[in-house]
């Protein structure tokens, strides 16, 4: 089943096509990866897709309705939530409450001046869940600000999933981090996405991560989609593997 | 603002503020009895201050939003007090601030509309500015504002009429019962402000504060709580401002004035404006701080310019800060109010 | 018909002035992205500092012809005094917070409105002699100040000077460089903190002109500062923090404006500058000509 859909997207900067007449397709469900060189339009179309930017012409279809032209705001009613390349948390708050927070602004919970946030059980109860989950419940206390960059990394995505979107975009999520964090923060998202909670677009640069992980591989080049496929089949394309790796992987 | 936030670790238990609070309440309380009436009223004028920090700081430490314009609400309620005595006759304290308050609330609404579409420096810039306006036309409709002679405000009735002072040791009475009242004010004043800013909506705050396009990806609509803020703020630093003037016994453009809005910043300042508890003592410390410093040379202002560089400086998390850091450094383990 | 002429020379008038103010703020915020928030005071300091000169100088005995020199003279004593604000107070923020910026320059303002109280006392200076130096002008069947002629010359010069300044020599392409990147304009060899302090004082010089210029025709008094800071900032709001142009055709609509008023709503004629003000925030946040 399809969950979003871009029809003829285009996004030019200058000169520079970020996205060209993109139709790109995810089904609902899978685990997909997003490749590409740098500059090769992949952040682009998930800035598009999370209203971050608007585009030239084309739509975007989301749970068989047309987004195109809706607000972030829109889009993260609908069930489209985002983590960032470059870390975006809230430092001053502590990870409980960065979780927390994502947890009250989806329940509508965000305008109640008169109650203590901390007395809210069910908030109580699943921010630690989802900080359970992503291996961050004992640091629940600290301050964001002060965690080591593998931690703030698996906080953004935390804090992403907790609106328990439909669709889940994490650009460049194991970008700066230690191996073993990487297989942290790849193995939550997969068992989420097994579980059938949720869908998720991920911008990978990793290869390894990609191959292990993804149930698709798109592959965006200059502006518009290449390669689209399962693992084994991206991996027996011998033009993507030139363009990605640099030489063919069977000769 | 970059996080020095290494390790930090942000709960307290509320049953110990409380009781925290509690004591200080009762020894603020039993005060009176061993202080002279100057000081009773010195007193005073810090918990008022206090009152002005505490709204203040809800839009700068935990919004992200400086005003330079904080005057504008002061004023507002002051003016307002000496409006509903001169030409509506009113007396009571309680429809003072019953119907002070909408006032205060709506010019913070209207205010805040023009001022959160923008941050920072712009921010800074239009609150600066409206509050400049709300100053030229107290000077420029003497007729009405009374100019740079002010306004005069009598004593006015407490607790609806029961306690009116005239006669002989009425000032003294006064100053005792109006020093119990704004004791009880701030009392709800700070209980008001600690729910509000460890609500959902606290937290949202805090959230646009320290990262505005995260919360936006979170589905907050950040413009319409940085509105919501500013109106909390605004009404809270008027509050401030209605009390201030039966104590004043007068009131002038000056409370509109520009440097005034420096001061109310100052406050949140000095005490730190990263917790909670910063502007309260600030606003305490400032009003000793400048009484001394007016009394001690002409160009306090100057004075006051000279701290203010330090404490960007050097301190910028104010006097709270400071001595949680030093408390927490003693103790191995840092820790925020 | 000579009224309207008037009016006009009046709006011009103070459209240079209000001109020379903002192009010093808007050309530091162009360059630094730091909003001074002492910039007006700064301008006082220039109106002070020449008002105080002219009349040691002519109580010299100097001829008036050659008080005339102290215009820019004291101009350039604010300059020097950014030259010196610059780097002991403002750098030291620079990675910081911009709150903690404003926060300084706030308490430079409190610093210098005081210091002008130390120095000069309460009372106000005036330089009038120079401007009774001017010879009148006819216009029509009234007698119009010279002195204001020679003041919107000034203006004209200014902008055309800060014009040229900026995008034909070699110093404004540093500073236009600087502006866009500064660790680009690092890396490539461009000494950052003599092109900031550089750009500082000529801001700072264009405020003190300002001053220096106008206290010939109206006495220096303390206040000055925050006023004239409150109708600058309404000025780049207008016309766009960091542009040139905007901080030009925001003085000519703000003088005008300004002068309007004051003939036909004289209570509020602040208010209307600030509903303008407000409706172009509105409108286009960043003004008419500015890129946020």
């Amino acid at each position: 089943m399809i969950l979003l859909q871009t029809v003829d997207l285009n996004k030019r900067f200058g000169d520079t096509r970020a996205c060209d007449g993109v139709n790109f397709v995810v089904n609902s469900g899978e685990f997909l990866s997003l490749v590409g060189s740098n500059g090769a339009g992949k952040t682009s179309l998930v800035n598009l897709i999370s209203a971050q930017l608007t585009p030239d012409s084309g739509r975007i279809l989301f749970a068989g309705n047309d987004i195109t032209g809706t607000s972030v705001y829109d889009r993260i009613k609908a069930g489209i939530a985002r983590s960032f390349q470059i870390v975006n948390l809230f430092d001053w708050l502590s990870v409980f409450d960065n979780v927390a927070l994502s947890i009250f602004s989806r329940a509508g919970k965000t305008a109640r001046i008169a109650a203590i946030a901390d007395s809210d059980q069910d908030v109580r109860t699943e921010a630690l869940e989802v900080l359970g989950q992503f291996g961050l419940a004992d640091k629940s206390a600290v301050l964001a600000g002060g965690l080591a960059q593998g931690e703030r990394k698996l906080l953004d995505v935390a804090v992403a999933y907790a609106l328990r979107p439909k669709l889940l975009l994490l650009d460049e999520p194991t970008s700066g981090v230690s191996t073993r964090d990487k297989g942290q923060i790849m193995d939550t998202v997969s068992s989420v996405v097994r579980a059938g909670t949720v869908t998720a677009v991920v911008i990978e640069h990793d290869m390894d991560v990609v191959f292990r992980y993804s149930d698709r591989i798109v592959m965006m080049h200059e502006g518009r989609l290449l390669a689209d496929g399962t693992p084994e089949e991206i991996r027996a394309n011998s033009e993507v593997a030139s363009i990605l790796l640099g030489a063919p992987l069977s000769s | 603002m970059k996080a020095d936030t290494a390790g930090k670790v942000s709960r307290r238990s509320p049953l110990i503020l409380a009781a925290a609070g509690a004591i200080i309440l009762v020894l603020l309380a039993l005060l009176p009895m061993y202080i002279g009436l100057y000081q009773i009223q010195l007193l005073t004028y810090g918990l008022i201050a206090s009152i002005a920090a505490l709204g203040f700081n809800l839009l700068l430490g935990y919004t992200g939003l400086l005003s330079f314009g904080h005057s504008a609400f002061f004023g507002i309620g002051a003016y307002s007090v000496a409006f509903l005595l001169r030409d509506a006759g009113i007396r009571s304290m309680e429809l003072y601030i019953l119907i002070g308050l909408p006032i205060v609330a709506i010019a913070s609404a209207l205010l805040g509309y023009i001022c959160v579409r923008h941050t920072r420096i712009f921010f800074g810039i239009l609150t600066l500015a409206l509050s400049q306006v709300l100053y030229s036309l107290a000077l420029k409709f003497f007729w009405v504002t009374g100019g740079t002679d002010g306004l005069r405000v009598a004593r006015p009735t407490l607790l609806a009429g029961m306690l009116t002072f005239t006669g002989a040791g009425s000032y003294q009475r006064f100053v005792n019962s109006y020093y119990y009242y704004v004791l009880g004010v701030f009392a709800v004043c700070v209980v008001l402000m600690w729910v509000i800013v460890h609500s959902p909506f606290g937290k949202a705050l805090q959230a646009i504060r320290d990262n505005e396009t995260r919360a936006r990806f979170l589905g907050l609509r950040i413009r319409r709580f940085r509105w919501a803020s500013f109106l909390i703020s605004g009404t809270f630093t008027g509050l401030a401002g209605i009390l201030w003037v039966p104590l004043n016994g007068l009131t002038t453009p000056e409370v509109l004035y520009w440097p005034f809005s420096g001061e109310i910043v100052f406050t949140a300042l000095l005490g730190g404006f990263r917790n909670f508890t910063g502007p309260i003592v600030g606003g305490i410390v400032f009003t000793y701080l400048k009484t001394y410093a007016v009394a001690t040379t002409e160009y306090w202002q100057l004075l006051l310019g000279v701290v203010l560089v330090l404490l960007v400086l050097l301190l910028p998390t104010g006097i709270v800060g400071a001595i949680a850091a030093l408390a927490g450094r003693l103790r191995g383990k840092e820790r925020l109010a | 018909m000579s009224i309207l002429i008037i009016q006009i020379l009046n709006s011009l008038f103070y459209a240079s002035v209000l001109f020379l103010i903002a192009a010093g703020l808007s050309l530091i915020f162009g360059v630094m992205r730091i909003v001074n928030m002492a910039h007006g005071t700064l301008y006082g300091i220039g109106a002070f500092v020449t008002a105080w000169l002219v009349g040691r100088v002519l109580a010299a005995g100097v001829p008036v012809g050659l008080a005339f020199l102290l215009i820019p003279v004291g101009a350039a004593v604010v300059a020097v005094l950014g030259a010196l604000i610059e780097p002991t107070l403002l750098r030291p923020f620079y990675r910081r917070a911009e709150e903690y910026q404003l926060l300084v320059t706030f308490g430079l303002l409190l610093i210098l409105e005081d210091a002008i109280r130390f120095i000069w006392g309460g009372l106000p200076i005036t330089a009038d002699p120079l401007m009774d130096a001017v010879p009148s002008i006819r216009v029509g069947t009234l007698i119009y100040p010279g002195y204001y002629l020679v003041v919107i010359g000034v203006g004209i010069l200014a902008a055309i000077g800060l014009w040229l300044g900026i995008y034909r020599t070699k110093f404004g392409v540093l500073l236009r460089a600087t502006s866009q990147d500064r660790r680009m304009a690092s890396a490539l060899g461009v000494n950052v903190g003599l092109v900031y302090v550089s750009a500082f004082a000529v801001g700072c010089f264009m405020a003190g002109l300002g001053g220096a210029i106008i206290v010939p025709s109206q006495a220096a008094v303390l206040g000055m500062g925050v006023d004239a800071l409150i109708l600058a900032f309404v000025v780049v709001v207008i016309g766009g923090l960091g542009s040139l142009q905007g901080a030009l055709i925001g003085a000519l609509i703000v003088s005008f404006v300004r002068t309007a008023g004051i003939q036909f709503f004289p209570e509020i004629e602040l208010a209307v500058l600030y509903l303008i003000a407000a409706v172009v925030l509105l409108v286009k946040p960043t003004g008419l000509f500015g890129s946020a």
